[in-house]
């Protein structure tokens, strides 16, 4: 992991409100993944540690409709998107969420980010319907905060652990490979928490479990359960010199929501990320000048699918 | 992750070198030390009657000997492109830049590294350092660009289920070229693009693709001729037939299919169909199957020393490390 180094080149202390009028601007190499706010900030859920503090009532972004994603679907297509990726809120709530999969999957790989509580059995056969239909991949990451429910319902609310397990069994049996995507809640080393989710993703069926381990985002509801930034936590030209571009979102990425296009997935809460109503207005640098910017400078590539962790199953 | 990641494959200086032309050529994937199937392939190429021999990179890894690659490469006058293996090996880098995030593929990835860093005379690492990371060719009249992972970053993998067609469309806009051959990712595939452009991943020499088999795979591309339909029907059988002829089991329900792109592929277990294929107008691609001493390289790979996890996918044709890098598609194939 980097460190950080706010001081100028003569090694003096920069003030925020330089950092912020004055911040790395990062050019969007090419938009190979495209993201949209299926759910918009719409969920069944009303986790604790939500960057973007999704809930029932919570509205501010709303469903995209299968007619506006096929509009940004065809837009991508010249642009040569590599993937897409769907987050809410939770997807799965918004009815039209396999249709858009269907169609999605005629133009590349989907994956969706989901909660893993709302999967009806006529969805799921759906699911693996349009899967087995694609050339494409059709990925499903399911969040799951911890290996019990005295873990994870605290964080992610009652009953949660006991309805997303089901899911995942329910994503196991059809030969689904689900991704489990896990906030960094505790403290200390990692191994020993990876291990307990391996054994109780075998345990419940799922032979072989891939694991994704999150940093937290210091936004929304997370600022209540743990507090938020510091006022130093920006990115700094300094911080930028010899740094690999690539591993930031905003670098090959943005996201559409029912209110146009959005630099990223992080910054949903952030009037200024927007970037405009077509894709061809989202293709310019954008600076890194929010706190959130940091957490992405720090870890690198937290939203795509690569897996931060797991155990194969070859040494159980 | 290092910087030598992000080296451009266009500041080779091979693109600035008038690009060889041919009509029928032999394109070999990543090695991995595997000189037993490299041998094999070789011959098999000479058999076919090809013009020129390539290969994509990575060289050495995964399998015992790394030097006992580099003199059939060279005196067989195999042109090599680097791969990010290569070039970690040729500059004395501290890992293979292969971008594992895993625990357990980067344990198995260091293992790996370290034998063949080790095992890899020096007098080869500036030959290794020196290779191109690109290099063009001209078959019949399409602009052919080969690379090791993709023209834009040497260890950037191109899955089949995880790279859209306008994605390939794209790179062969931005890099000037009809049709893209790849490997990096283990798995061969194709993809027919728009303006009758192609991009095909050969696969691997090194190890076996995950399906059970122990027979790995190269390619050969051949210049459009005016074959007929029927003529691609019975190069398609022959192939089914050959592939039948290696160890692994032969299904009966195997037999030459008429596709949608007016194409015909062997459909195989449902997973290999493209043993033979011709796109509507264009360059003909055929995978071919090569079958070597396997149980010689794994028990080189036991005496060696290398990980027993390395001479069980030679054995049993299933991938039992790096398992992490693959899409659920490709991996529900495989056994773990």
């Amino acid at each position: 992991m980097p460190t950080s180094d706010r001081s100028n080149s003569c090694g003096n202390p920069v003030s925020l409100e330089v950092l912020q009028t004055n911040a790395p601007r990062v050019a969007l190499a090419a938009l190979d993944t495209l993201w949209f706010q299926v759910g918009g900030t719409i969920c069944n859920l009303r986790c604790h540690h939500c960057f973007i503090s999704c809930s029932p009532e919570n509205d501010k972004f709303r469903f995209l409709s299968l007619d506006t994603c096929v509009g940004y679907l065809e837009e991508s297509r010249a642009l040569g998107v590599k993937e897409y990726y769907f987050t809410g809120g939770e997807p799965f709530a918004n009815p039209e969420m396999c249709d858009i999969l269907e169609r999605t999957l005629e133009f590349g790989p989907a994956t969706v980010l989901t909660n893993a509580t709302l999967f009806r059995d006529a969805i799921l056969d759906r699911l693996q319907f349009i899967d087995n239909a694609s050339i494409y991949s059709l990925e499903l990451r399911v969040s799951l905060d911890g290996y019990s429910a005295e873990m994870n319902d605290p964080i992610r609310g009652e009953g949660t652990f006991d309805r997303a397990m089901d899911g995942v069994r329910k994503l196991a049996a059809r030969g689904f490979l689900p991704i489990l995507t896990i906030a960094r809640t505790w403290d200390g080393p990692d191994d020993d928490v990876l291990a307990a989710f391996v054994k109780l993703l075998r345990e419940n069926g799922y032979q072989r479990p891939r694991l994704k381990i999150l940093p937290l985002l210091k936004l929304g509801a997370e600022v209540n359960r743990s507090g938020g930034y510091g006022a130093g936590d920006f990115v700094t030209h300094t911080m930028m010199r010899e740094y690999d571009q690539s591993r930031l979102v905003c670098s090959a990425a943005r996201l559409v929501t029912d209110q146009g296009v959005w630099v990223c997935p992080i910054l949903l809460d952030s009037p200024d990320a927007k970037m405009g109503d077509s894709l061809a207005d989202a293709l310019r640098a954008y600076p890194l000048r929010h706190a959130a910017c940091y957490t992405c400078w720090q870890y690198g590539a937290i939203c795509s699918n690569v897996a931060s962790a797991a155990t194969a199953s070859t040494d159980a | 992750m290092s910087d030598a990641l992000q080296f451009k494959t266009t500041e080779s200086p091979s693109a600035t070198r008038a690009a060889p032309s041919h009509r029928r050529v032999a394109v070999l994937g990543g090695v991995y030390s595997n000189y037993l199937a490299l041998e094999e392939a070789i011959k098999d190429a000479r058999r076919r009657n090809v013009e020129a021999i390539y290969c994509l990179g990575d060289l050495g890894a995964f399998g015992p000997h790394p030097d006992r690659v580099f003199p059939i490469l060279i005196d067989n006058d195999v042109q090599v492109v680097r791969g990010n293996y290569d070039d970690s090996i040729g500059r004395g880098l501290p890992d293979c830049q292969c971008g594992y995030t895993d625990p357990r593929d980067n344990h198995f990835a260091a293992v790996s590294y370290r034998y063949t860093y080790q095992q890899t005379n020096e007098r080869w690492r500036p030959w290794l350092a020196g290779l191109p990371t690109e290099l063009r060719m001209k078959i019949g009249e399409s602009r052919v660009l080969l690379c090791h992972g993709s023209p834009r970053k040497t260890n950037e993998f191109l899955w089949e289920s995880t790279t859209s067609t306008q994605f390939l469309e794209r790179l062969c806009r931005d890099h000037d070229a009809d049709v893209i051959l790849a490997t990096h990712t283990g798995i061969k595939w194709r993809r027919d693009l728009d303006d009758d452009r192609l991009f095909v991943n050969v696969g691997v020499l090194g190890r076996p693709e995950n399906d059970g088999r122990t027979n790995v795979w190269y390619a050969i591309l051949e210049a459009p001729s005016h074959r007929t339909t029927n003529e691609y029907k019975h190069l398609a059988t022959e192939s089914a037939k050959r592939q039948s002829a290696t160890s692994f089991a032969n299904n009966a329900n195997d037999v030459p299919q008429p596709t949608e792109r007016g194409s015909h592929e062997v459909l195989k277990h449902g997973t290999d169909k493209y043993a033979v294929s011709q796109p509507a107008k264009g360059i003909h691609v055929e995978f071919v199957p090569v079958s070597y001493d396997h149980e010689r390289l794994a028990a080189e790979m036991r005496s060696e020393g290398l990980p027993s996890e390395f001479a069980d996918t030679i054995l049993s044709g299933h991938w039992t490390t790096c398992l992490e890098i693959l899409p659920g598609k490709e991996r529900r194939r495989g056994r773990f």
